[in-house]
């Protein structure tokens, strides 16, 4: 149980360094997904996938499906058509649950349950399923160091934290079973931009630091270059291309990636 | 949980077989009836049967039903009410017909009290010679005049529906209201026509005249009491004994004691005993305050175990509701009906099944209850934002602790303002409850009526109000801190 607490030991992190360079496995294998609502197609034979240890940002205007997606990955929606795997194993209504626990989703109001404090926001699950108090402990004494939260906060219910505040014990709790992928939706949407500044930084670090498997949902291009490795841009339930920001800019595949790419204001344009 | 369950259930096993021992005499809700109910309870005591006497019973319907469903043993009734109102279809043409019919039913009559009262139109004394009214018949003539009638004699056939038709009758303005309040309302001018009983002492108080029945449509209204047959033959003779003992003159002068000279009932009764047969009938002497605190205590009794029947049965309805979709129609419609009837009628529709007293009471007020702590829970479950549940489930949660640690808490506010919403409407409904002989403070806002008694009145209706304030304040402070 102690090992399985240990976020990072070195002779690990080594060994991701390496299969970084050479071997690479597939985590989130999304194969040709669709899915309908009433006569909406929201998202239309869409394939992804994620590398371990890899980030990836999705990113597209609203209704575009990217949300949709993540929710199907993680086993809240169930698509029409196709299939969706997590390293290699296909999400099915029996292994849906254990499947959660192994994922982190972190969503955009932070999702922390007002009437609980961030401490038993942060221990609802693994109370449940039945860790002591003092593996607790061991746990969120990692966890704060990594997200930079002081303990003494956790005592507060969420309503008594600041915005950022809240998304670092939101990312805490799903991070609390050391999961292997995290699923963001729009994590950092509503915080004010000093603190969002701050926050990408120190997200960009933890994903790094962690080498957890991350799919990530924005809607702004920055952020997407920023903290993912690679970007999928989507548009009417479709990929309509998927490589890195600089393959984006430098060769969008259609006149919409262009647009989209180059919609993005200079605070010195009409300077 | 399973706890309050047997808890509750003990205690409404309590309510409903506390007087199993004694016999029950009920009376309705007018003096006279209730006089003759406290001779009839008196006369069994002094003959060595216990007996519990449930005053002022909402009317005829109620304490016949009670009769029949054992909840009563004896209560006084009339010849013409037998006959015309609760057994028409009889075709009834003599006293042997009668008791044979009821005899069927399981029921005995005694030999008549002595008197008759039987309906009447009445008038004021100075109106009548105005307009020259004598008789029904010259009504006709005056179709302005201005009718009040109680409610029971609007519905009865031998009451205002036969008596329009009888002597065609259609005048602009009739409406119902009670019968004490009637004298006040022809007293003070604001109608002109009611319907008297012939023995109410009133008609001579107000001056009235009682108009001539020129059609001989009333019939005969003979004062007997009826009782289960199952009674031993012993309390039938303590009830015989009582016929032939009062006549019109002497009714009316009993009538008067208490009507008008705001007698105790009970009192006068047991002096007309002492009087008739040398019978001593030691009554209990309550205070204001060994009232006040037994209508306290049963006040509380309906209220709380209705409120807490609802509860245990309502937040699992409610969870039902918002979780299943198929559910929700069937369950807040349900609720909605059952608040939708008038709760009056919820406690009479409760007789044949459970009989007269507390308990009928409670099961109509535990399912008027029900539908503000369904809706609230219901609600309180629905306006949980989709993210919050979304982060739930995302968890990895199971859906038992969702439900326990996520949704009820969140819910929480709303389930109590539900549960608010029905008690402090429970405080108000149970003071109905007396209407069917469950007690509370209804009981002296009954009597105060009959007897324009507004100390009595106030003394049922200030500590309800105090009550519902005080229920109120309590889960204004438990929402307090809770939140």
């Amino acid at each position: 149980m102690c090992s399985r607490l240990t976020l990072v030991d070195n002779p690990r992190q080594m060994e991701i360094q390496f299969a970084r360079g050479f071997a690479v496995k597939t985590m989130i294998e999304i194969k040709d997904v669709s899915k309908t609502y009433g006569r909406l197609k929201v998202l239309d034979h869409v394939s992804l996938s994620v590398e371990q240890g890899r980030t990836l940002s999705m990113i597209g205007p609203s209704g575009c499906g990217k949300s949709t997606l993540l929710r199907i990955v993680m086993g809240l929606l169930s698509q029409d058509e196709g299939s969706v795997s997590i390293n290699g194993e296909a999400i099915t209504a029996q292994n849906r649950l254990s499947l959660r626990r192994r994922m982190g989703y972190v969503i955009q109001s932070g999702g922390l349950f007002p009437h609980l404090t961030a401490f038993e926001n942060l221990t609802l699950l693994s109370q449940y399923i039945g860790w002591t108090a003092e593996q607790e402990e061991a746990r969120i004494a990692v966890l704060c160091e990594l997200t930079g939260i002081d303990r003494a906060l956790l005592a507060r219910r969420p309503g008594k934290l600041s915005g950022g505040q809240a998304q670092r014990i939101s990312l805490m709790r799903a991070l609390m079973l050391d999961p292997q992928v995290l699923l963001m939706d729009e994590p950092l949407g509503a915080i004010d931009p000093l603190v969002r500044y701050e926050l990408q930084n120190d997200l960009r670090n933890i994903f790094s630091k962690l080498n957890k498997t991350v799919l990530l949902v924005t809607h702004d291009l920055g952020e997407a270059a920023f903290l993912g490795d690679r970007i999928a841009l989507m548009q009417g339930g479709q990929v309509i291309q998927d490589g890195t920001a600089r393959q984006l800019i430098d060769s969008p595949a259609t006149p919409f990636v262009e647009q989209f790419v180059t919609a993005q204001r200079s605070p010195l344009q009409d300077v | 949980m399973p706890n309050i369950f047997i808890i509750l259930l003990l205690s409404m096993f309590c309510v409903s077989h506390a007087h199993a021992q004694t016999y029950g005499v009920g009376s309705k809700v007018y003096t006279e009836n209730v006089i003759l109910g406290h001779l009839a309870a008196q006369s069994l005591e002094a003959a060595g049967f216990p007996a519990q006497h449930n005053e002022q019973l909402g009317g005829t319907r109620i304490l016949w039903n009670a009769l029949l469903g054992g909840s009563i043993d004896v209560y006084p009734e009339y010849t013409g009410t037998l006959l015309e109102e609760i057994l028409p279809a009889a075709g009834i043409n003599s006293r042997e017909e009668l008791v044979s019919v009821l005899a069927a039913q399981g029921v005995g009559i005694t030999d008549n009290i002595g008197f008759n009262n039987t309906y009447a139109l009445g008038m004021r004394r100075s109106q009548a010679q105005e307009l020259g009214v004598v008789s029904i018949s010259d009504l006709q003539a005056h179709p302005t005049l201005r009718y009040g009638f109680s409610n029971e004699f609007m519905e009865r056939p031998d009451g205002w529906i036969g008596v329009s038709a009888e002597y065609g009758l259609a005048p602009d303005y009739v409406t119902g209201l009670e019968h004490a309040l009637a004298y006040r309302g022809i007293a003070s001018e604001d109608i002109d026509i009611i319907d008297l009983y012939s023995t109410d002492p009133e008609i001579a108080y107000y001056d009235l005249v009682a108009l001539v029945d020129d059609r001989e449509f009333f019939p005969d209204y003979d004062a007997v009491y009826v009782y289960r047959d199952d009674i031993p033959t012993e309390a039938v003779a303590a009830l015989q004994r009582l016929a032939g003992t009062i006549d019109e003159a002497r009714m009316m002068a009993l009538n008067s004691q208490v009507q008008l000279d705001l007698r105790d009932d009970a009192q006068v009764a047991s002096e007309f005993l002492r009087d008739t047969f040398a019978i001593e009938v030691t009554l209990a002497n309550d205070t204001m305050w060994t009232r006040l605190w037994r209508n306290t205590i049963e006040h509380l009794q309906l209220v709380i175990i209705s409120l807490g029947f609802a509860i245990v049965v309502a937040i699992p309805l409610g969870v039902l509701a918002a979780k299943f979709t198929r559910l929700e129609g069937l369950v807040l419609g349900g609720a909605s009906i059952l608040q939708t009837i008038p709760s009056l009628a919820l406690l009479v529709l409760m007789i044949p099944l459970f009989g007269i007293g507390a308990l009928p009471a409670i099961v109509a007020m535990f399912l008027y209850s029900l539908l503000p702590i369904v809706r609230n829970t219901h609600a309180g479950i629905k306006q949980i934002p989709a993210p919050m549940m979304e982060s739930a489930r995302a968890l990895g949660l199971p859906n038992s602790l969702i439900l326990r640690r996520i949704e009820l808490p969140m819910a929480i506010p709303s389930i109590l303002a539900g549960v608010k919403t029905s008690a402090v409407m429970n405080v108000g409904v149970a003071t109905l409850g007396a209407l069917i002989g469950a007690g509370g403070y209804g009981q002296p806002i009954l009597t105060g009526i009959r007897l324009d008694n507004l100390s009595l009145i106030l003394e049922g209706a200030i500590p309800a109000a105090v009550l519902a304030l005080l229920v109120q304040w309590l889960f204004d402070a438990l929402e307090k801190r809770l939140t």
